[in-house]
């Protein structure tokens, strides 16, 4: 098991309708020096969330205790820019478990899926009403089922059909990662090597 | 049935296909450097892996790496530390190992291609994003996170599902002043920062032939900047003359038993890409960036767009304007500017620094400006030596740092301070992305050296002569 199985969320969540999200935002490169995953939780939109002199800017909604919760929604684009994976640790590290956009970055995509977020991509009108509904009612809960691969909002019942493949769906459920895959079929790499110069 | 450049590259990499799932692809070639890395290697250890093909996988210490002094210890810590981890992983497991001071060191798609690691149908990948530079070769080359870096450590494989196909055909010629990083900037801005998303590009066309090799690397290397997942370019005789006698490049029968296959890697007439996309190399101007992503570009004798005009990112435009001090309709030329940084991935090679010595020669650097020259790596610092480059700089008042990744990511102490612009050749101007605050505008090396001795936005055009 290399991360913990994902199965059902239900929770409430924080709101950042920005589109374009970039992973410079979600952890600036300073603080990509560590050598082991450790505390990027402490870093997460560092440049939004703090002043230089490292006091709390009020307006970030990371620093408002109305709203909090287990789900990251995003505006459309979430997580473009630089493949650090650094960026999808920190939101875990955070204590986010899924991260809810209209549109999602390719290799940011992937690395939430490497480590065990669920990404999930909603429609517009989904994405917009959740903005809507979370900022007049803070307390509202998400539910995200990925054996169902179904997204709901618990108040008003509305709920979505999300995509994702039956193989990264099957390791999400029980908390597999590619290296466990890749291991079992190494005869065939290795086959498939010797016929590949180098 | 007809296939793709891509697809000829993908398809035959391709060790299994999972039904519902992705690929698993076998990668020719793994580059790593000291800030992706170490996580991965730790990885390997906790699992009780070991490296399965070290001779695949090749060092460069780059980003994190100062661009002065680099014969004295590394003053930062935290950089030292994962300097020194990807030292130990590196040589405890057989990779070759290109560490600050070696004479071969330099940014990791700078050194790829300069020593012959890159070469065309083969698959690259590295734990930075801009891995598609590569491309250029007519390789599929794309950035990869730290859990795919441990997965080609302990297998060579990675897992993905097969990308879109799109083809970017661009034909004409290119009108004086304008350089292939105007291209790339041209074409981001027309599709946005996601227009590719999902898709691997090829370029096409004329303008991409008449490019020499290091234009296409700037070209590829901002294919992810659209959102691509990568772009290439098919392979012609000057790729391969490109390639000839560098050291990782087969030699005697076996380069010409490589060159059979690479002959083959072209797109088949009549292959059908989920995308087309057409533009004409005339209608290009020098560009400039005046917003706070690669896609808010203009030509630089353009106002800046009113927000109604705007395409993706609507509800952040204001805020993007705001952090860079701007205001719709206003025009790009003659705003002040206080630093300029050439280097990079993306314009840090001999033939960037050409272009900018072309346009500073028998000028003075302007007195407001701070220029950071960082060559791409030390053969390019070499060659700026060698080809009396250095001489024009020093007579313009430009002094030249040693090579790495430096303001690109501003990991290192090259950071623009809060507030103040700077005209970058690098390959983002992300929020904070050249130090907290910082204010980037992305241009070529003909626009950032007009910008550094007038120090101002400043048409290159007008200094040629
Ligand atoms: S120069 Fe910039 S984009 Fe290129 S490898 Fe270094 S950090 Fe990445």
């Amino acid at each position: 098991m290399a991360y913990d199985s994902f199965k059902i969320l239900k929770s409430t969540a924080v709101p950042l309708p920005i589109e374009n999200v970039d992973t410079d935002q979600i952890i600036p490169a300073r603080f990509l020096k560590a050598t082991e995953r450790k505390g990027f939780g402490d870093n997460l939109f560092r440049d939004w969330r703090y002043n230089q002199d490292n006091s709390p800017k009020e307006n970030f909604i990371l620093n408002n205790p109305t709203f909090s919760g287990k789900i990251l929604i995003g505006g459309h684009n979430f997580g473009s820019g630089s493949s650090r994976e650094h960026a999808a640790w920190a939101i875990y590290d955070y204590g986010f478990r899924c991260v809810i956009s209209s549109f999602f970055a390719d290799i940011f995509r992937n690395n939430c899926l490497n480590i065990g977020i669920l990404p999930v991509q909603v429609s517009a009108e989904l994405l917009s009403e959740l903005f809507e509904i979370i900022q007049i009612k803070p307390n509202t809960e998400v539910e995200v089922n990925l054996k169902k691969q179904t997204i709901t909002i618990s108040t008003t019942g509305y709920s979505e059909f999300f995509n994702i493949n039956d193989y990264k769906k099957e390791n999400m459920l029980n908390g597999y990662d590619d290296i466990d895959y890749l291991k079992n079929i190494k005869k065939d790499i290795q086959k498939f090597a010797e016929k590949t110069p180098l | 049935m007809k296939q793709t450049l891509f697809d000829k590259v993908w398809d035959s990499h391709v060790v299994q296909s999972i039904k519902k799932g992705p690929d698993v692809l076998f990668i020719d070639r793994h580059l790593i450097h000291e800030v992706t890395s170490p996580v991965a290697f730790l990885g390997l250890k906790n699992r009780g892996l070991s490296v399965l093909y070290p001779k695949r996988t090749f060092a460069t210490a780059d980003h994190n790496t100062p661009t002065i002094n680099q014969h004295l210890p590394v003053a930062d810590p935290l950089s030292r530390n994962q300097l020194k981890a990807l030292e130990e992983n590196a040589t405890s497991h057989g990779i070759s190992y290109w560490g600050l001071g070696h004479k071969k060191n330099g940014i990791v798609h700078v050194v790829g291609p300069e020593y012959g690691i890159t070469q065309p149908g083969a698959t690259i990948v590295c734990g930075d994003s801009h891995t598609s530079t590569h491309g250029a070769f007519g390789a599929i080359a794309f950035g990869i996170g730290t859990s795919e870096v441990e997965m080609v450590l302990a297998t060579q494989c990675i897992m993905q599902s097969k990308p879109k196909k799109m083809r970017i055909t661009i034909n004409g010629s290119l009108n004086r002043g304008v350089t292939p990083k105007d291209v790339a900037l041209f074409i981001i801005s027309k599709l946005t920062t996601s227009g590719a998303t999902g898709y691997f590009v090829e370029y096409a066309g004329e303008i991409f032939e008449q490019l020499s090799m290091e234009g296409r690397m700037t070209v590829c290397n901002l294919s992810i900047e659209m959102g691509a997942r990568g772009g290439m370019i098919a392979p012609d005789e000057k790729t391969f003359k490109y390639i000839k006698d560098r050291e990782f490049t087969p030699k005697g029968t076996d380069w010409d038993k490589a060159m059979k296959y690479w002959k083959t890697l072209f797109t088949d007439e009549d292959a059908i890409f989920d995308e087309e996309l057409v533009f004409d190399g005339c209608k290009i101007d020098p560009m400039i960036t005046f917003g706070t992503n690669p896609g808010m570009g203009i030509s630089i004798t353009k106002n800046i767009p009113k927000a109604e005009n705007v395409e993706g990112g609507k509800s952040t435009y204001k805020k993007s304007l705001d952090y860079m001090g701007y205001a719709e309709g206003e025009s790009m030329l003659g705003k002040p500017i206080d630093y300029v940084f050439i280097g990079s991935c993306t314009n840090g090679r001999i033939e960037d620094f050409r272009a900018f010595a072309s346009i500073v020669k028998g000028h003075q650097k302007s007195e407001n400006v701070t220029a950071w020259l960082v060559p791409g790596s030390h053969k390019v610092l070499e060659s700026i030596k060698e080809e009396g480059l250095l001489e024009i700089f020093n007579e313009a008042q430009f002094k030249l740092r040693e090579p790495g990744c430096s303001a690109c990511l501003a990991m290192n102490d090259d950071k623009i301070p809060e507030g103040k612009y700077a005209v970058s050749t690098s390959n983002r101007n992300f929020e904070g992305r050249q130090g907290p605050g910082a204010r980037t505008l992305l241009a070529s090396p003909l626009v950032a050296a007009a910008a550094a001795i007038t120090g101002k936005i400043t048409d290159p055009r007008t200094l040629i002569y």
